[in-house]
């Protein structure tokens, strides 16, 4: 219940990505005085994501986002792909109903992200880019430890209610205990180029017209066999191309992490899509993959934690998701805050209503539904072997030799018997893939 | 696309180094005696860390693109890694 009488702001938020700025936006639309702190030289400049932001939610908080907001393409085209040396075999899963109403958009951070920003400014936020806070500050209460504000360098800045969205690496929530350093199985690494390339050239290999937009995921030989994928998203006039892999596995088969992100971008069935285009952007982020299991206490008194800071992220092994969660998250953030305000209560009870709010949300249901997933997706099997095993049941069916033919059954298990796999296992992980996925 | 080295992706990137601060500081006694050396040689997407032929991990830390992921990886007290200053550091045009 102890409030300091008269804070700078009564709400302070820690970095302006997508989770700061709408926890940000929404405040100040309730007349809240708001200050979000930004380490970058501009927002966005510090931000980046893989690229692919489901916008259902995000349209809710801003009505007619598709529209205003700097958004690449809209997805009607998922590409899933088992990616072997010298074959690959895909699902290749286009939709029109995915443009109506738009599900899916790939953005480039450190537009949209400015964007935001500018929408938080409009809305009576005040924003202090090149700013980096150094930590929060506490008080020892009846009930342990209180934030009651911020210090970066000289500085000290007092709020009722501190907003850790400071991103994967959340120092301000670790500092505070409210996480521990994560086991490496739970993050991986992505490394991303962004590529230059005409418009007309993306459209007419990509088979897209108009704004429409393709996602490419590939596991299998393409990560040389580490845990994780590679992606290839198109934006209006440049390509997101990269690779995430699981840091457990990248350590122990010593794989150095540039060999990988090369081996993709050579490889002869990614390559074309690359040919002619030009390098503008090199980057990387570390990237929360525990799930259910990573997140952690998020209220505490006089704080809360959002988005990746929270560990809010979620791969299905089809769908890969951290923007609408860090979103979603926001959402519920700024709501509990609001009304915490109004009771005059800002301590971890007044503010539980947040931790509510996000497990009724979808953000919280999903992370419930896929818990199983992370594990699942750390069966070594899924970026080898099984990619391997389609494409020679497949090549047994299309390779006409002159001998005689088999039934398509016949060949499979055949293949499969030729394959280090066994059916047992096959028919544990496609039941344990039931479960999680 | 061209194939093209570490260094030269970079090159692409704008930087605002902080010519007064360093934010990355490797403890070379317990980088070599846990192996975190190697790890985070080989865990960088920018190249930072270097191992020298005497062994010791050379940092670079002007490329830093601040993932984290060299942090995430040693082990406890082989690396002191923060953010850099504000305003400093990588400063995306694309993400």
């Amino acid at each position: 219940m102890t409030e300091t009488a008269e804070p700078d702001f009564e709400v302070i938020v820690i970095g302006a990505g997508i989770a700061g700025c709408v926890t940000a936006y929404q405040l100040a639309r309730q007349g809240r005085s708001v200050l979000l702190i930004e380490r970058g030289e501009a927002p966005g400049s510090k931000n980046l994501s893989g690229g692919v932001l489901y916008s259902r939610g995000i349209e809710q908080v801003f009505p007619g986002f598709l529209d205003e907001a700097p958004v690449e393409r809209r997805i009607t085209r998922n590409y899933i792909n088992f990616l072997n040396a010298e074959s690959s075999v895909a699902i290749d899963y286009k939709d029109r109903r995915l443009a109506d109403p738009v599900n899916a958009v790939t953005v480039l951070r450190a537009k949209l992200d400015a964007w935001l920003a500018d929408k938080c400014e409009e809305a009576g936020a005040i924003i202090m880019p090149g700013v980096r806070v150094d930590r929060v500050l506490t008080q020892d209460g009846a009930a342990g430890k209180r934030v009651i504000g911020v210090r970066a360098g000289d500085d000290e800045l007092h709020s009722h209610v501190v907003v850790a969205a400071d991103g994967v690496n959340s120092f301000i929530a670790k500092e505070v205990g409210l996480r521990t350093n994560e086991p490496l199985n739970h993050l991986a690494v992505g490394v991303k180029a962004v590529v230059r390339l005409p418009r007309e050239t993306i459209e007419a290999r990509f088979n897209l017209t108009g704004d429409e937009g393709a996602a490419i995921a590939a596991v299998g030989d393409c990560t040389q066999g580490v845990g994780g994928g590679g992606f290839l998203y198109t934006n209006i006039d440049s390509l997101s191309v990269g690779i995430v892999v699981r840091l457990d596995d990248l350590t122990a088969k010593k794989k150095v992490v540039t060999d990988i992100f090369d081996h993709f971008l050579e490889h002869r069935f990614i390559a074309p899509y690359l040919e002619g285009g030009e390098l503008l952007e090199y980057g990387c982020h570390l990237v929360a993959e525990g799930g259910l299991h990573m997140i952690g206490e998020v209220v505490m008194d006089g704080m809360v934690v959002v988005g990746d800071a929270a560990g809010l992220t979620l791969n299905t092994g089809l769908t890969v998701r951290g923007m609408d969660l860090a979103v979603g998250s926001a959402v519920a953030a700024a709501e509990a805050i609001g009304s915490a305000l109004e009771q005059k209560d800002t301590s971890r009870a007044g503010l539980a209503r947040y931790r509510e709010r996000l497990f009724a949300s979808y953000v919280g249901q999903d992370m419930k539904t896929y818990a199983k997933a992370p594990a699942f997706l750390e069966v070594e099997r899924m970026y080898k072997q099984y990619g391997e095993l389609f494409a020679d049941v497949l090549f047994g069916a299309f390779n006409l030799d002159t001998q005689p033919r088999q039934h398509l059954v016949r060949v499979a298990r055949k293949t499969l018997a030729r394959s280090p796999l066994k059916m047992r296992q096959l028919i544990r992980d496609g039941i344990a893939g039931a479960r999680a996925l | 696309m061209k194939p093209q080295s570490v260094p030269e992706r970079l090159t692409k990137n704008r930087f605002l180094l902080d010519e007064e601060q360093c934010h990355i500081e490797v403890n070379q006694e317990i980088a070599k005696a846990t192996g975190s050396g190697q790890a985070i040689v080989a865990c960088c997407p920018a190249h930072v860390y270097t191992e020298e032929p005497d062994g010791t991990i050379s940092v670079e830390y002007a490329a830093c693109l601040e993932c984290g992921t060299c942090l995430a990886v040693a082990a406890p007290g082989a690396l002191k890694w923060r953010y850099p200053r504000g305003g400093f550091g990588i400063q995306f045009r694309e993400g």
